[in-house]
């Protein structure tokens, strides 16, 4: 079949081409190389970041402290309005005497001065324990919360939490403009190797255009060069992602700095980031080849 | 029947230098016409129309049915596969042996080895150098390699062969075996050829129709023509 023949040619041609520049082949893998390993790294973050986020978004609580004088009516009607509220997950009521009874069972001191309390005497408060969807709105939610009638106080993370979660999220739009800039330098150089080959090919190419080869089979070669060239590229950085990740994880234990961040156990996931990585460096190698080709291949 | 026609064409480059300036000509199928004329009259500005390097700004340039204006960037190669060109300077691929550089233009088209082989073979023969498959262009003589390149030229059976002043490298007994193999091709194949050259001797030799062109429009047209005493070359 010819669509093959000239297909098989051009990937031939392509491949070909990489080793006879080495040294430029060699910049610009070593470049894409190096930006894919950031790429790698920005991502790792970034995935075990949303992960210690989300598990620190599920142990977040905001406890709300009723009124001493409110009854199980009037929490009745402020649970219901809690219930209402959108980043609310799940809402818990426990009444005084529920909160004295658990308090009485964790120590023989609580039980001893406790037991002598009765309903209207007993200190407590009665309270809710309210679990958020997002850590985000966390200090709004309290807030809202806090203007309900009969509600005496509410505790939370009072902004600990959400400076924390916030530094992630500045983390990780840091490493993506990072990231940005780096492949387009990438794509840069990849696209001013393949200017230096076409320059070099430049008597073939002639010749192919006045025997009337077609403009796409004389660019064919050129896209498979970059192709391989960001292919060639990304070898490395899916072997420190998948070989790497799993050495750390092993390392660690499982945790980063202490027993708080959990990582994110190198299952599949890391097999899908280093497809991810592979698909950048064909993308990229392409992507840097066809600008030079539409800029310098004038057919 | 008329292979080319060329009717008011006009050619002139962003820099304002006119190549030609209302040029009407005809050639017909298995023709040979020499094109001369001083440097800067507008020869190879005309045989760059007929393969579509250039296009005319004006005017119309049909070449085997096509009109060379209307095509399209994308399209050149389809016309440039119906015909075979001729450089003074070979342009020929130093790193291919002779066989691969006839077969260069069958192999862009991705036909099969199994039919690229016959046809380059044929070719050689044709220019006589069948004999030399092997070789790299560097260790035959300038002739030699015109005739490598006479060879890539023919290797798609052309209806129309170009030479861009095939023997201006040449010396005049190697241009002479040139001239000879350009000629078979003409009389046996049938193939129409329109060559640009300089060479007085060639042209007087050979009696064949020369169009003589003066700052860009026809000054003479001859059937069995040759160079006048005042010609310049």
């Amino acid at each position: 079949m010819k669509p093959f023949r000239i297909l098989f040619r051009s990937i031939n041609d392509g491949l070909r081409s990489v080793f006879r520049n080495f040294s430029l082949s060699t910049a610009s893998i070593l470049c894409t190389t190096i930006t894919l390993i950031l790429v790698s790294l920005a991502i790792l973050v970034s995935i075990n970041v949303n992960s210690f986020t989300k598990d620190l978004e599920h142990d977040l609580t905001i406890v709300v402290f009723m009124d001493r004088d409110s009854t199980d009516e009037d929490a009745e009607v402020i649970q219901r309005k809690i219930e209402g509220l959108s980043n609310v997950d799940s809402v818990e009521y426990a009444s005084k005497e529920v909160v004295k009874a658990e308090m009485m069972g964790e120590s023989d001191t609580f039980s001893a001065i406790m037991g002598s309390w009765n309903a209207d005497t007993n200190p407590l408060q009665n309270e809710f324990t309210i679990k958020v969807k997002e850590a985000k709105g966390l200090n709004k939610t309290a807030k809202e919360i806090e203007k309900y009638d009969k509600v005496d106080s509410v505790q939370y993370g009072e902004g600990m939490v959400e400076k924390m979660v916030s530094l992630f999220g500045v983390i990780q739009k840091s490493t993506i403009v990072i990231v940005v800039a780096l492949v387009v330098v990438t794509a840069f150089l990849i696209s001013n190797t393949i200017k230096i080959t076409i320059f070099s090919r430049r008597n073939e190419i002639e010749i192919m255009r006045l025997v009337g080869t077609s403009n796409f089979v004389i660019r064919l070669p050129f896209l498979f060069e970059g192709f391989f060239l960001g292919i060639i590229g990304s070898i490395i950085p899916i072997l420190i992602t998948i070989y790497g990740y799993m050495f750390a994880y092993d390392k660690l234990g499982g945790y980063l700095f202490s027993n708080i961040i959990r990582m994110v156990k190198p299952t599949s996931f890391v097999f899908t980031v280093a497809l991810v990585l592979l698909a950048i460096g064909a993308i990229v190698g392409m992507f840097g080849s066809f600008r030079s080709v539409r800029k310098h291949l004038k057919i | 029947m008329k292979f080319i026609k060329i009717q008011d064409c006009y050619k002139v480059y962003k820099n304002g230098v006119t190549a030609t300036a209302g040029l009407n000509l005809e050639i017909s199928k298995g023709e040979f016409v020499f094109i001369i004329g001083a440097t800067g009259c507008g020869k190879s500005t005309l045989i760059k129309m007929l393969y579509r390097e250039e296009k005319p700004t004006k005017g119309k340039v049909i070449v085997g049915g096509i009109d060379v204006a209307k095509l399209r960037n994308g399209k050149v190669y389809k016309l440039r596969r119906k015909l075979g060109i001729v450089f003074q300077d070979f342009k020929l691929l130093p790193k291919l042996t002779v066989f691969e550089n006839v077969a260069f233009p069958l192999n862009s088209m991705g036909l099969k080895k199994s039919e690229i082989k016959p046809r380059v073979l044929k070719a050689l023969e044709l220019v006589g150098l069948k004999e030399k498959v092997r070789s790299y262009p560097n260790e035959l003589s300038a002739g030699m390699q015109q005739r490598v390149c006479i060879a890539r030229a023919m290797v798609n059976s052309p209806k129309l062969l170009i030479c861009d002043e095939p023997t201006g490298n040449l010396d005049p007994e190697t241009s002479k075996e040139v001239m000879d193999v350009l000629d078979s091709i003409n009389k046996e194949l049938g193939t129409t050829i329109v060559m640009v050259t300089h060479d007085k001797d060639i042209v007087n030799r050979m009696k064949k129709r020369v169009i003589l062109l003066d700052n860009g429009i026809l000054a003479s047209d001859e059937l069995k023509g040759k160079y006048k005493a005042h010609e310049t070359v």
